[in-house]
């Protein structure tokens, strides 16, 4: 068994399989603070998944849309959490 | 040689994100899933980084997936404190098993000033016990 076949048939069902707890969680959560780390780790798993496609394709290039999305991920969780908070805060 | 490396590292890359999975789901309180996830999920995908900078051995593609684990070694405690503390004022309430409040009763409602003893306005303060305004 080579390293894409092992990459190929074990690792990347398990990552989708905790994608799919994950969405189950963004679905189901009480309150709108779980949605919000849902989505935050939902992206934090696409970056390793991303970074396991890399390794298979044997492409460098996947890591700049990786990079992209880390960023992406700490600006959408930073401006949730500002206007969650502001939106009960009276003056 | 180098294939069994990146084998090790990310198998186990791929169990800390299965597992702080597993811990989104199983935990019963907001506050312990974001615990369980800026820790697990985080140490996850810097293990599978790291498997990516041993593939690909050479400097830009290391360089590369080396600032992305740095950047989200950097972020991930920032925005699980920032969410923490919106979801604390938003009143959402810890599981009834947690022994321990230590924010109870000392930020302020309206300012959202943190003080560092329960003064002598409660009804202005935040105190999950009491108070029954909870926002969805």
């Amino acid at each position: 068994m080579t390293l894409t076949d092992y990459l190929y048939y074990i690792i990347l069902p398990i990552l989708a399989f905790s994608v799919l707890l994950i969405v189950y969680r963004f679905i189901k959560g009480p309150s709108i603070a779980d949605k919000i780390i849902a989505l935050d780790v939902l992206i934090t798993t696409g970056i390793g998944i991303i970074g396991v496609y890399s390794i298979i394709h044997g492409r460098s290039t996947f890591l700049d849309t990786a990079m992209i999305l880390a960023l992406i991920a700490f600006l959408s969780t930073v401006a949730f959490s500002y206007y969650l908070e502001k939106r009960n805060r009276k003056k | 040689m180098s294939s069994v490396i990146i084998v090790i590292l990310v198998t186990l890359g791929t169990l800390f994100v299965l597992l702080s999975a597993i811990g989104l789901v199983r935990m019963p309180d907001t506050y312990m899933r974001i615990s369980v996830n800026t820790k697990a999920a985080t140490l996850g995908v810097g293990l599978i980084l790291v498997g990516t900078a041993v593939f690909f051995n050479d400097l830009s593609a290391t360089s590369r997936s080396l600032v992305i684990i740095l950047f989200v070694f950097l972020t991930a405690p920032v925005s699980a404190h920032l969410i923490g503390r919106a979801s604390y004022f938003m009143g959402v309430k810890l599981w009834k098993g947690s022994v321990i409040d230590d924010l109870r009763g000392k930020y302020q409602r309206n300012s959202h000033v943190l003080k560092s003893e329960i003064d002598d306005t409660p009804g202005n303060n935040i105190d999950h016990t009491k108070n029954d305004d909870i926002i969805k």
